[in-house]
């Protein structure tokens, strides 16, 4: 991989988003930079992109090497602005990379292939724009059929959306992980939610421009990370429903769609084979009691007139 | 020249300032390799996967003699520049960690933090990281290394994988250095006879009912221990008995049915080793006798006292290394690796590598900043035996 990328005169920045992650962000820079930079040159940098923490998470980045970066510090005539989406976008600009990894800064279980498992996809194939991250690791290897999917927002909030709005998105196993690996020329060409849209907005904004062909998925096997709390996710999906309707607006799909889709869209995997299940749905009406004939008789509600 | 004076190892140890700092520009490398391999789990019998880890550090580091044998010990040879010798670096692949534990390092300036990462994920990450500073200080030994991640080792294992390989391996041992994680300053050359054991106490699931509130396995285990107390030890050959751990019962308020404890026997004496555990097997027969219970001792690992003396060259050479980095060598007994290399007649030290806290516990954890002189001192005595100033 490192051959094919020093061939396509590539540069490859790796970007961690960070607020008090002092706890995790030390192993990951010393993983990150030892297999991927000192080992295996992919990534030409790594930095720490935070949005002011309180602890020692920049102190320690810097410690073992990372490039450190407070957001607020980039972009300094710009009104600021505070979230992880603002890290995200701000990194645009600071980074150097013809292509940017993200990585979230809170994995306890960090891996190199948390970065190299997004970046092939990008490097072999030419078509591909976008990579996602999905995680899954089958708690048994017989072929016994598993759920497979995202966290509790996902399954509750954006899958649904998308398979009423945007069927062909349901594919994508895992769309609010924040791993994933972009070209710069398209991350320069989309806006940025600075909170926690910024994960959905990306997908409908590369799905409007490019189609699903742009869209890679990798199987990064598992993340191991804390739990939210239920308001913390409440929280989390009040920001994604608004940039959802937001972008909806945006792209008439809300003014065109009289009628909804039916099918609701989940994953289930048989080892290593990751199956659609398609649920159709209809959330059919019935009209009020009163407007049956059947009961307006049983219940006399004519004799009364 | 006095018989006091050796300019190979005055050469060696002039080149010891240099090495720390070279181990300084390598911290990020050897992190690294302890974080995936002490994140990787390793109980005792169960470590094919921290061997095949270890065994792909081996090859991407281009090693092409790398292997694993029939006993799961993961082996590799740095080949020597034509040298008839090979000399042995070993250190334990298990850990006392079950498996089910969360086996997540964190990484700070200062530390690591981590189950198991004292004992011994660190002596097998060095074991990792081992070939790669050797590159990169351009030292191509005159021998060939064997690097050898043992399984089998604590508790129940006694020592089986190495065993097994130096009973099997077509490749002779001179000598060998057995990496512990901690602590920096051991230089362990001879092992303390030992044997262990575990005594379990049972009595019938229905048990006298008259004698409420008095019967239990645990006082009846607690009778035993009480016999094992009064077993006078002599003040020479020195010996002891460790109580190591006690486990029994299951809730509050019903009568604990099963008890045990695990225990150590160790002596400078065979002899003596002997007779203790021949009046403990007799406590336990004695305290059986009683009405209902079952007492059965079961001893699964044993060494024979033995090593290398004090005046050893290796040990001599050793000690002027530890020495000359500021540290005060710490000569303690051992009842690790070595027993093995006594056994095969292989002279063998043992080596710390850094400093650490909270050892056995979840937040084990290992101080990064030592570490540097912990493998200056053993790129030295690897050195040291392979220029043939050890024997």
């Amino acid at each position: 991989m490192v051959e094919e990328k020093e061939r396509q005169n590539l540069k490859i920045s790796l970007c961690l988003p960070t607020l008090n992650e002092e706890s995790t962000i030390g192993k990951e820079v010393v993983l990150f930079r030892s297999e991927l930079m000192s080992r295996y040159p992919l990534l030409d940098e790594i930095a720490v992109i935070d949005s002011g923490s309180t602890d020692k998470t920049l102190e320690i980045a810097s410690n073992f090497g990372a490039d450190t970066y407070l957001a607020s510090d980039i972009l300094p005539d710009l009104e600021p602005k505070k979230g992880k989406g603002e890290n995200l976008w701000k990194s645009i600009y600071q980074l150097k990379g013809d292509i940017i990894v993200f990585v979230d800064a809170d994995i306890k279980n960090i891996h190199p292939r948390f970065a190299y498992g997004l970046i092939g996809p990008l490097i072999y194939r030419p078509e591909v724009q976008y990579v996602k991250g999905f995680y899954d690791r089958p708690l048994t290897l017989s072929n016994v059929t598993r759920p497979s999917g995202g966290g509790r927002v996902t399954e509750i909030l954006t899958r649904p959306l998308f398979s009423l709005f945007f069927p062909e998105l349901t594919a994508i196993i895992q769309p609010l992980s924040g791993e994933y690996a972009v070209r710069r020329n398209v991350l320069e060409e989309i806006s940025f939610p600075i909170g926690y849209g910024v994960e959905t907005s990306h997908l409908l904004d590369v799905y409007g421009k490019y189609g699903m062909q742009a869209f890679a998925q990798s199987d990064l096997d598992q993340r191991i990370h804390d739990n939210k709390s239920t308001r913390d996710l409440g929280k989390m999906s009040f920001g994604i429903l608004q940039t959802f309707l937001t972008r909806c607006k945006e792209m008439g799909v809300l003014d065109t769609h009289k009628d909804y889709e039916t099918v609701f869209r989940q994953f289930q995997a048989v080892s290593s084979d990751y199956q659609v299940v398609e649920h159709h749905i209809i959330e059919d009406e019935r009209p009020p009691m009163n407007t049956i004939a059947e009961y307006r008789e049983k219940f006399g509600l004519d004799k009364s007139k | 020249m006095t018989p006091y004076e050796n300019p190979e190892l005055d050469l060696i140890l002039s080149e010891l300032p240099a090495l720390i700092e070279k181990n300084k520009s390598l911290r990020d490398i050897l992190l690294a390799n302890l974080a995936i391999i002490g994140e990787t789990p390793s109980p005792t019998f169960k470590e094919e996967n921290r061997i095949r880890l270890l065994l792909d550090r081996f090859t991407e580091l281009g090693l092409s003699k790398t292997s694993i044998d029939e006993m799961g010990n993961g082996v590799a040879v740095i080949d020597g520049q034509g040298g008839d010798n090979n000399l042995m670096i070993v250190a334990h692949a298990d850990t006392i960690v079950s498996e089910k534990i969360n086996h997540n390092y964190t990484i700070t300036p200062d530390e690591v933090i981590g189950p198991g990462v004292a004992d011994n994920s660190l002596g097998v990450a060095v074991l990792a990281t081992l070939p790669y500073i050797l590159q990169q200080i351009d030292y191509v030994p005159q021998n060939n290394i064997i690097l050898v991640a043992a399984t089998r080792s604590l508790g129940r294992g006694n020592l089986e994988g190495l065993r097994f390989f130096l009973a099997n391996s077509k490749l002779p041992v001179k000598q060998a250095i057995s990496v512990e994680g901690v602590r920096l300053g051991r230089l362990s050359h001879k092992s303390i006879g030992m044997l262990r054991g575990e005594i379990t106490c049972k009595i019938p699931e229905q048990y006298d009912w008259s004698r409420f509130g008095s019967s239990s396995a645990i006082l009846t285990l607690n009778e035993v221990i009480n016999k094992i107390n009064d077993i006078r030890l002599p003040k020479r050959p020195k010996s002891s008995i460790v109580m190591g751990t006690i486990s029994g019962g299951n809730s509050f308020n019903s009568i604990a049915t099963t008890a045990s404890l695990r225990f150590e026997i160790r002596s400078e004496s065979v002899q003596l080793t002997r007779e203790i555990a021949e009046r403990i097997d007799e406590i336990t027969a004695e305290v059986t006798s009683g009405a209902g219970e079952t007492v059965r001792l079961d001893t699964f690992a044993s060494r024979e006292p033995g090593g290398i003396p004090f005046s050893h060259p290796l040990v001599r050479s050793t000690r002027k290394i530890i020495q000359e980095l500021g540290v005060e060598p710490r000569l303690a007994p051992s009842t690790s690796e070595l027993a093995a290399f006594i056994d095969y007649n292989v002279p063998a030290i043992t080596l710390g590598i850094t400093e650490g806290e909270h050892l056995g516990d979840d937040n084990e954890s290992i101080r990064i900043e030592p570490i540097y002189k912990g493998l200056a001192q053993l790129i030295a005595v690897i050195k040291a035996i392979d220029g043939g100033i050890c024997e």
